[in-house]
């Protein structure tokens, strides 16, 4: 019998600590498994009896990449549950900040994470031997989407400025047309990015993946909207749970998240972008056509693409935002707390990110649920490795294993995000 | 004959709320008061990218972190940055952010290296949640910011006498 197995046990170049093993027998593939060690988090416990209005700041230390995104699905959730109205002006304003943490997450993703997988190095350290001006690039478009969440956030890691109801302060006009200039630059550089990331070479790679992404009918959903899939799927936030569900598998702290029926499922810019193409700026579309992509792309390694043509949208946004600005009268609208239960969900910049709270007449958090974007892809990241190795078993196992990181990668896993919680089963005779 | 100091920066890195991780930054708030005027002091949480729009434009930057590295508390290491790389267990690198030591090597390979950069590591003990310092580190703090002012002093003198 011949065995044999792909295994990484530390994957580097993702946020968290985890890895995975393909165990292979007689020319088969039995399993593959992404492992996730690192401790579980457990913050949906400790929000129990917290006031609502923590419940943006808690969750945002959930992730240092994609703070704002824990924000904004907290902020909708309680918004919801309190059948607060927030001002459009406000709604824009959040939407800017969002831009920001896209601008700032796509650009660290594509250039320090992903593009050493593709031209061949081991990190981005080794890379900047040879394209320095790429890696300059990928920090200084990193950069500004840090300052526009400084801007508009207060400061760029867990801003401090978001509150329910809308912001503590917001920007002056001036602030904002300060970052005018940077960000064309950026908006210019997001398109050579996409240039340059399409001249990668890409495995040949392709499943019939369910795509899940929030829509809105007016613009690329980012902050809010009904959650459609290619399959069918059409229904409002607040069904979430009667379609997917968590389930615990015994080699991850992260739970797998499955769409009751049809299983696995994928989230982030792939999916955004095949089901919202339509919404996609005219540059951001130009730059899709040009950089090869069709109307949909169904192939996870080309994703380093998609993200640099949401990076296009994101600068283009922005950009949007700050020339049509006005302070709005005021920073927030007063929130009454109730009971009540409240939904929200947004799209960080790997995925929806779906929040659930319960409250007491006190605006006290009874329960909360938490599903982040990593959770929801990490079943098809294991079908895609069962498929990816079946079809290239002659490889040899260096090579191999390469590009079992780099589809793993592919999906941008955030571990911290996905390890945020565990169910404990007690087995109590 | 004086010099300015507006191209020379100090640097403490560290999490305030991982206890002992907090030691370089408080060495920077020691010697806050101390340094040369015009001299640049910052406080940074070890991004690398941060890290290498921090030191941008400085000639002269001597940088603290707190470090784990199997010695006992509060062992002083000194790096010569330009000259030498951090060892291994200098970097704490999480994966989707780098640290001091993989923003040094790549400011190396992309030639942004500060002309001198002074690299002190301070041996923690306890990097558990909290915002206190653990009684055997914290009491060498004044004598490691005694030392770390010695040598920004001695830095000043060399370009003092480079520049007459």
């Amino acid at each position: 019998m011949s065995a044999k197995s792909v295994k990484v046990d530390l994957l580097t170049r993702v946020e968290g600590e985890g890895g995975f093993h393909v165990k292979i027998r007689d020319q088969q593939v039995q399993a593959s498994a992404v492992r996730i060690f690192e401790p579980p988090r457990f913050f949906e416990a400790f929000l129990r009896g917290r006031k609502f209005s923590e419940a943006p700041d808690i969750t945002a230390r959930i992730c240092g990449i994609c703070p704002v995104a824990y924000q904004m699905s907290a902020c909708q959730a309680v918004e919801d549950a309190f059948e607060v109205q927030i001002d459009a002006a406000t709604r824009e304003l959040r939407r800017l900040l969002y831009c920001g943490e896209w601008i700032e997450s796509h650009a660290l993703h594509i250039y320090l994470l992903h593009a050493p997988d593709f031209l061949g190095y081991e990190n981005v350290i080794q890379m900047a031997k040879d394209h320095p001006d790429a890696v300059q690039r990928g920090l200084r478009l990193k950069k500004i989407g840090n300052t526009l969440m400084t801007v508009v956030g207060g400061r760029e890691i867990h801003p401090i400025n978001v509150k329910v109801g809308g912001f503590y302060r917001v920007p002056e006009k001036r602030q904002l047309l300060d970052l005018g200039d940077e960000l064309k630059w950026a908006r210019d550089t997001a398109v050579e990015t996409a240039h340059w990331a399409a001249g990668f070479s890409f495995p040949e790679f392709e499943r019939n993946y369910e795509f899940v992404a929030l829509h809105h009918p007016q613009e690329y959903a980012i902050q809010e909207g009904r959650l459609v899939s290619n399959r069918g799927l059409d229904i409002p936030i607040s069904e979430y749970e009667q379609h997917f569900a968590e389930d615990h598998v015994q080699h991850s702290n992260a739970l797998h998240s499955t769409d009751l029926e049809h299983g696995a499922y994928f989230v982030g810019p792939l999916a955004r972008f095949n089901l919202n193409f339509e919404f996609l700026s005219p540059l951001a579309q130009a730059t899709a056509k040009e950089s090869g992509l069709g109307r949909e792309c169904r192939n996870p390694f080309q994703g380093i693409v998609v993200r640099a043509v949401e990076l296009v949208y994101a600068c283009d946004e922005a950009l949007r935002i700050i020339s049509r600005y006005e302070a709005p009268e005021r920073p927030f609208v007063e929130v009454v707390a109730r009971v009540g239960t409240g939904h929200g969900c947004t799209e960080a910049p790997r995925g929806i990110l779906y929040h659930k709270y319960r409250f007491d007449e006190h605006g006290l958090i009874l329960s909360a649920k938490i599903v982040p974007p990593t959770s929801q892809n990490l079943k098809t990241i294991e079908e895609d490795l069962t498929e990816f190795v079946s079809s290239r078993l002659h490889l040899p196992k260096d090579r191999l294993q390469w590009q079992c990181e780099q589809a793993v990668r592919n999906y941008d896993p955030c571990i911290s995000c996905a390890t945020h919680s565990l169910k404990v089963w007690v087995d109590r005779k | 004959m004086t010099i300015s100091h507006s191209n020379s920066m100090l640097i403490g890195v560290g999490n305030p709320f991982l206890s002992d991780d907090g030691a370089g930054l408080a060495i920077v708030r020691l010697l806050r008061g101390q340094i040369p005027p015009g001299m640049k002091c910052v406080e940074e949480t070890g991004d690398g990218a941060e890290l290498l729009d921090a030191w941008k434009g400085s000639e002269y930057v001597i940088l603290i972190d707190a470090i784990q590295s199997g010695a006992p508390p509060a062992t002083i290491y000194r790096f010569d940055a330009r000259t030498e790389s951090l060892p291994a267990w200098f970097s704490h690198a999480s994966t989707h952010t780098f640290g001091v030591a993989e923003a040094i090597e790549l400011a190396r390979h992309m030639d942004e290296l500060p002309s001198k950069l002074i690299v002190y590591g301070i041996e923690g003990l306890d990097f558990s949640p909290g915002t206190e310092i653990s009684p055997e580190v914290a009491e060498a703090l004044p004598a490691i910011s005694r030392l770390i002012l010695r040598e920004i002093v001695k830095l000043s003198a060399v370009r003092m006498a480079k520049s007459v």
